[in-house]
This record gives structure tokens, C-alpha cells and sequence, in this order.
């Protein structure tokens, strides 16, 4: 159960939704070999879960870096779109990569931050937001004027397409239920990351 | 730069000049004041996208990324910088072979005032060790081109991070005011 929540986070009504329904969304909607840089944990649990793309990398430490590993590749492909998933705690913990984004502007990254209100592998310790902060204010007041609230599975697909087909950068902020992860990633992070550059095209396929 | 040319005049137009010649277009820093000239020659010149990020370890994030999209790409930072960067090089850039180029403006040693900066430059040499990244600690203008140029190469064919440590033998440090203010 996710508590009720209280303070400037309850401002917004958003439905609690679950993150591996929202993602396979989400991937059903990658239509141009999107690149999907997925953060530590249940995110990338679920990721992986959905299907596992050669455009997706899965991260498998550095938490609070799924963003700036994103903004990286849209600064260095920006033909193809990128998407960071981060959970709420990750985010947290490296929230200056907003403001980076901000400054940067960089169009073809779009963010969708999966905020459950606690460190849901650790023990389900809550987050600052679950009870204060709102992320989607703090990314708005960094400079990324995108920045929204899912209020339920239709909104989130709508703001996710607007996303792509508008150019950003985007954050989408899904407030999700406490339900772990359906799968769990390979732990080669060689491999992982080979298989990502050869989905990017970096790579000569022999 | 060719051993044939005149040698440019300074270590910051060396650095640069290496980064160009090895196609490293992506510099993210988080400044330093010793870094303040080639900051702001990397900003100058077209051939960069440059920008500060909050932190070093956002730095290597973004850096990762525009490795595996097909861009090279450095961070810039000073000692007390590098200190904040063992977990996101011992469970991002090191395990995934990335060859990420770092390069570190040293503070805390050669008439260092501040004992927090002294401190934490000893910790530098220890964690790269342990981890096993290639450094060098750079105090020759006559040699940084060949080590920068070379080291630069072998990241890239070994996939493997390597740190540049700016010796203020190279930089001419941080001038220390009497006093010992900032």
C-alpha cells in the first residue's frame, strides 16, 4: 500500500498506476529505435521484463545516473530520441541533473520518473517524496517547462507521445503502487553495454 | 600536434589540441580555478559541446552515455572532485569498459593551504590504484602532448577509463594568498 501522502506532494491527484503495465506502454510506443536507458533496480527489472530491446541499457549501479547516461547518448545521437526511467529515490539522489537538462535544453530526451514514495528494494524505507518533495515542481522550477504529472494510464499515454513526436525535454512523473519488479536483468555489464552499442549502430556487427 | 610545429605556448593549448586531434568532442566539467584556461579555450572553439554539471559523477554519467551513442567525450574536475567518483567509476565506467577520459586539476599538494584539500589528494592515487584505471601524473609541459596523445589511444583501444593528473609543476597551481584565503 502506498500511503496517502501529505504536504505540497498531495497537490497533485494522480491515480496510482503499476510500473510494469506503464511500461510495456511505454515500449509499445517506440516505433524509431528509441534509445531507453533504464535506472537501477525495479525499473530496470521491469524494463527488462517488457521485452528486451537492443536500444534499452540497463543499469546496473550508479544509481541517480540513468538521466545523465540518457542526456549523454541524445547529445551524441540527436536524431534519435532518449528516454530515461528513474525511480523516485534515484532521482532524488542526483537531483542536479535537472538542472543540467534545463540549462542544456537538449530536445530529443524525454524523462519519466516512477515515484512509488519509497526505496521499494531496500526495505521500503519512504522517499522525501513521498511526504514533501514534488518532483514534478522541482524539474519544472529547473528549467524543464515539460514536466507533468501522469493522472492515469490515458494521460500517461498521451503525455509519452506528445513527448516523442514534440521533442522536449520531457519529464513524466507516474506515481506507481508498491509492486516489485516482474523480471531481473542479466548482470554482465560488458555484454549489456556491447548489445546497447550495437543497437545504437555504434558498433560494426561482424 | 606534430612533433614538427611549433610547440603551442601553453599546457591548456596542448590539452585542447590533443582532444581535438582524437576527435573528443564532448567536455563536461565541474570547474576548478587552474582549469579556468582551457575551460574557457574548450568553450571557445566550435569543435566542443562543453558545459559545467552539478556534480563529477553527473559528468561520467553523461560521458557513458555519449560513449555508447559514438561520441568521445572527457571530464574535468579537481581533486576534490575525483574524491566523489568511486562508486560511479566501480560500478559504471570500470566494469563497463568505457574509456572515459579524465582529467584532474591536483590540489592539496606543493604548498597546499587547505587541510581538507591535502587530505582528500591522498585518497586520489589509492582509489585509482585499486581499481586498477591508468593514471599519470602529469609535471612537464615537454611531455604532456606524448602522454595525453598516447594515453588518449590506448583508452580507446583497451576500452578502459584513464586519469590525467595536472600537476601544478604543469599548471602552475592555485597561488596561494597570504593568509591562506579561499
Amino acid at each position: 500500500m502506498t500511503k496517502p501522502r501529505t504536504g505540497i506532494a498531495s497537490a497533485h491527484n494522480a491515480k496510482v498506476m503499476n510500473r510494469f503495465e506503464l511500461t510495456k506502454r511505454l515500449v509499445g510506443q517506440l516505433k524509431r529505435e528509441e534509445a531507453v536507458v533504464g535506472g537501477i533496480g525495479n525499473t530496470n527489472f521491469d524494463l527488462w521484463a517488457s521485452g528486451q530491446r537492443p536500444q534499452n541499457f540497463y543499469m546496473l549501479g550508479s544509481m541517480g545516473l540513468a538521466i545523465p547516461i540518457a542526456l549523454g547518448v541524445a547529445l551524441a545521437q540527436p536524431r534519435r530520441h532518449v528516454v530515461a526511467l528513474e525511480g523516485d529515490g534515484s532521482l532524488l539522489m542526483q537531483l542536479g541533473c535537472l538542472a543540467t537538462v534545463g540549462m542544456l535544453a537538449q530536445n530529443n530526451l524525454t524523462m519519466v520518473v516512477w515515484d512509488n514514495g519509497i526505496y521499494q528494494i531496500t526495505g521500503s524505507q519512504p522517499t522525501a517524496s513521498a511526504s514533501a518533495a514534488d518532483l514534478v515542481a522541482i524539474a519544472r522550477a529547473a528549467g524543464i517547462a515539460k514536466s507533468a504529472w501522469a493522472a492515469d494510464e490515458e494521460d500517461f499515454d498521451r503525455l509519452f507521445a506528445s513527448a516523442l513526436a514534440e521533442g522536449g525535454p520531457s519529464l513524466i512523473a507516474v506515481r506507481i503502487d508498491d509492486k516489485p519488479g516482474i523480471g531481473a536483468t542479466d548482470r554482465d555489464p560488458v555484454q549489456i553495454r556491447e548489445r546497447f552499442m550495437r543497437g545504437l549502430g555504434v558498433r560494426r556487427i561482424a | 600536434m606534430n612533433k614538427a610545429s611549433a610547440q603551442p605556448a601553453n599546457w591548456y593549448e596542448i590539452v585542447l589540441a590533443s582532444l581535438k586531434h582524437n576527435d573528443v568532442k564532448l567536455v563536461a566539467y565541474v570547474p576548478d580555478r587552474v582549469l579556468t584556461p582551457l575551460i574557457k579555450a574548450i568553450h571557445e572553439d566550435s569543435f566542443f559541446i562543453t558545459f559545467p554539471t552539478t556534480r563529477e559523477e553527473e559528468a561520467v554519467g553523461i560521458v557513458t552515455g555519449a560513449w555508447m551513442g559514438g561520441m568521445r567525450g572527457a571530464v574535468l574536475m579537481q581533486t576534490s572532485g575525483f574524491a566523489t567518483l568511486p562508486n560511479a567509476l566501480a560500478s559504471l565506467a570500470v566494469p563497463s569498459q568505457i574509456p572515459l577520459l579524465m582529467f584532474v586539476s591536483e590540489r592539496g599538494t606543493l604548498g597546499e593551504f587547505n587541510l581538507g584539500q591535502a587530505l582528500v589528494c591522498r585518497t586520489m592515487r589509492p582509489a585509482l590504484d585499486s581499481l586498477a584505471i591508468v593514471h599519470h601524473t602529469i609535471t612537464r609541459i615537454d611531455e604532456l602532448e606524448f602522454i595525453v596523445d598516447r594515453s588518449i589511444k590506448q583508452a580507446v583501444a583497451t576500452q578502459a577509463p584513464v586519469a590525467f593528473i595536472l600537476s601544478p609543476l604543469l599548471t602552475g597551481g592555485k597561488v596561494f594568498e597570504q593568509g591562506g584565503a579561499r
